[in-house]
């Protein structure tokens, strides 16, 4: 295993950021921004000459370590802090470094007039950093840190703009759900080291192939539960529409091309784990399709355009799951697709962002329309993402959808069809619901108020968005080509036997898929280019769309199922805790008091009274020794 | 004469001093008994000696009268103090301590 130096300074650099920008406080409010963009792009730059290292060395000395420090050592447990970057690493850490500066950049324009910018710019970095460790570290141990690390980020930044109740409990909302999911984690990580002996990913994946089938599977649901917490997969989906909360470059960075993915990486980095464990590998599959329908479903419904964006991040990560879950087929297209949603998404973020920054941060889509003659550039890009992520050939999405599309159908039996079906199902809905915010927000008639004045956004911000753009549109054809970024993946994943018989022909599902795209672009050109929008939101509407604008009622059902009787729970507990526990110690209080009150009565202070019990009490001695001694 | 009639009386001497010490109110007087049940002790002493054809309890009878002699100097003591601040030997009127 080849060993570096320079891997520390790709997590160091923006920490240090971090680090100058919150210590330095207000005094760095001129600079701070620029000083956190350098840090994340020159991080960029040491991903970059890792690639290019990498590239210079055989295939099977690809993967680089670096130890830091020896970090527990108790005996016979020792756990170092080290990095790995293997070539799963590196395309994660270009993703996060790359559309990170571009995200910076695009925010230096978009949180000009924020007094706290300084402060928003600290946390970004402290983010990069946090989600450089997660995907560099080479246990389960460190990457946990990297873990918390971005779930602290992301919930200083939900609740960025913190005056507004509204967003703070979105943003503690974020941390609780959160925190189930981390808890599946370190169950994970407590359980690979209890059956296992070891947390590092070549130790657990040592040790794999002769554990029990019981622990791998625990370990697996375990790792699963950490991942639906991180990347709003169902059933822990419900904090991600209410974090676009946080400013839009947050949800752009965050919440759709880097953090959420987390969940996907894990399960990735994990795979000697779910191969050898196949009941947790179905769930996750089962996971990924209800996630993908569900996002889908919700993204129909909203009027917002950031969270009908949130919901189509949700979809799109189950897609991801997924294919995680199909095994050594699927992880390469799920990283693919994952990479490749990082643009387009992103990109659509920004794009909103920009819209948003046009027209007076309105949210409503209902309240947009036509802007594509006043804002030319954010309509070029985000309808290149558009097209990207419903599947247009030869958009990135296009690529990456239809693989993962394909990997389903080919998984096999009544699984395979099931699970290519709602992938299907998932991309016609899709392409409907993102024709509907295209259709709403670009063209179709103008529904704005009079006091607005649409314009485009500055170059700072149409820069990034157009880089992210062209990412859409290439991206996919660059990954396939030759096979180029399943051949450079396979290392990580071990080889595995090519498919010997292919259920259904690629050339087969491209078809369906594009039909299934037609289909919704068809629909919802019908409902909303060729007919009239209202714009307010109409309210005479079946139950199925009022169930759908409420999330699927996961919010009824989660406070419900969980935080009505969690709240009766607690009050049972306190009022035991008062009651039982703290009324038996004020008994026994109680009790001692009493005795001694009615004792004291006896007290008189009168010195014959003393002097009578005395002579009672010698007499009563001497009539005792009398008697017995008798 | 037989030495037990001189436990007798001792009985009764110490019976009456207890008696007094219990009934009575006036220091002195309760000062007095208490004396009294010294002496009813010091007779047993001296009689049982006699009995038993010993000196031991002559000696522990001189004890005892050494420490009464000192008893009473400190009793009286403390009896005249509190009668010079509170103008009462009563010792139910010195029932302080119950506070």
């Amino acid at each position: 295993m080849t060993t570096s130096t320079s891997l520390m300074y790709l997590i160091a650099l923006p920490l240090a950021g971090a680090a100058i920008l919150l210590l330095a406080g207000r005094r760095s409010d001129k600079w701070g921004h620029l000083l956190a963009t350098a840090l994340s792009a020159s991080s960029f730059g040491v991903g970059l000459y890792q690639l290019s290292q990498m590239l210079s060395r055989p295939t099977e000395e690809r993967a680089v370590t670096q130890k830091l420090f020896s970090w527990i050592n108790v005996g016979t447990f020792n756990i170092d802090a080290g990095l790995l970057l293997d070539q799963l690493s590196i395309c994660f850490v270009l993703l996060i470094t790359g559309v990170g500066t571009l995200i910076h950049i695009y925010s230096i324009s978009y949180m000009s007039h924020d007094q706290n910018r300084r402060r928003f710019f600290a946390y970004l970095n402290l983010f990069i950093a946090a989600m450089l460790l997660l995907v560099l570290g080479d246990s389960y141990l460190n990457l946990y840190v990297g873990w918390e690390g971005v779930g602290l980020a992301s919930y200083l930044l939900i609740g960025f703009w913190n005056q507004k109740p509204a967003y703070a409990t979105a943003s503690k909302k974020a941390f609780v759900m959160n925190r189930v999911g981390d808890m599946g984690l370190s169950f994970a990580i407590m359980i690979a080291f209890a059956t296992l002996g070891s947390v590092s990913f070549s130790g657990v994946e040592e040790a794999s192939h002769t554990a029990s089938q019981a622990a791998l599977t625990a370990i697996g649901i375990m790792l699963l539960v950490a991942a639906a917490g991180k990347s709003a997969q169902f059933p822990l989906q419900a904090w991600l529409g209410d974090a676009m909360a946080g400013p839009t470059p947050v949800s752009a960075l965050i919440h759709a091309a880097t953090m959420v993915t987390a969940g996907v990486y894990l399960i990735v980095r994990s795979n000697f784990i779910f191969d050898a464990a196949p009941t947790a590998q179905l769930l996750v599959v089962i996971v990924g399709a209800i996630t993908l329908t569900f996002g889908a479903l919700v993204g129909t419904a909203k009027d917002d355009i950031k969270k009908a964006l949130a919901a189509s991040t949700m979809s799109q990560i189950g897609y991801m799951i997924l294919a995680a879950g199909l095994g050594p087929a699927g992880y390469a297209f799920a990283i693919m697709h994952l990479l490749t949603h990082g643009f387009f998404k992103a990109g659509m973020f920004l794009g909103a962002g920009s819209v948003m920054h046009g027209m007076n941060d309105q949210v409503d889509m209902r309240r947009y329309g036509a802007l594509r003659k006043f804002m030319p550039i954010t309509f070029a890009t985000f309808g290149l993402g558009y097209l990207a992520i419903i599947g247009v050939p030869p958009f990135a999405g296009f690529y990456s959808k239809d693989a993962i599309i394909e990997t389903a159908f080919n998984a096999g039996g009544i699984k395979g069809i099931l699970l290519g079906s709602t992938a299907l199902l998932g991309a016609a809905i899709t392409a409907f619901y993102m024709t509907r915010v295209m259709i709403l927000t670009f063209t179709s008639h103008e529904r704005w108020e009079k006091d607005q004045h649409p314009h485009e956004s500055p170059w700072l911000m149409w820069l990034p968005m157009a880089i992210l753009a062209i990412g859409s549109v290439s991206t996919g054809y660059l990954f396939t080509r030759g096979h180029a970024l399943v051949n450079w993946l396979s290392p990580v994943f071990g080889e595995h036997e090519e498919h010997e018989e292919l259920f259904v022909q690629p050339i087969v599902v491209s078809a369906l898929a594009l039909t299934a795209v037609v289909i919704g672009v068809g629909i919802a050109l019908a409902k909303y280019q060729f007919s009239e929008v209202d714009a307010e939101a109409p309210q005479n509407v079946s139950i199925f769309t009022r169930i759908a604008r409420k999330d699927l009622l996961q919010d009824s059902f989660n406070e419900s199922v969980f935080m009505r009787p969690g709240q009766a729970l607690t009050r049972l507990l306190v009022s035991t805790d008062d009651k039982v526990i703290d009324g038996t110690v004020r008994l026994v209080g109680t009790t001692a008091i009493g005795t001694g009150s009615a004792l004291r009565k006896t007290q008189t202070g009168f010195a014959r009274s003393y002097a009578a019990l005395i002579l009672i009490g010698a007499v009563a001695l001497i009539a005792g020794i009398w008697v017995v001694t008798q | 004469m037989s030495a037990y009639n001189y436990l007798y009386v001792s009985g009764l001497l110490f019976t009456i001093g207890a008696v007094g010490v219990v009934v009575r109110r006036n220091a002195i007087v309760v000062f007095m008994c208490v004396e009294l049940m010294l002496n009813a002790a010091n007779l047993t002493l001296v009689t049982f000696s006699r009995i038993n054809g010993t000196l031991d309890g002559q000696i522990v009878a001189f004890f005892t009268m050494v420490v009464a002699a000192c008893e009473v100097v400190v009793g009286l003591a403390i009896i005249v103090t509190i009668y010079r601040s509170r103008r009462s030997a009563s010792i139910d009127d010195a029932s302080l301590l119950k506070r």
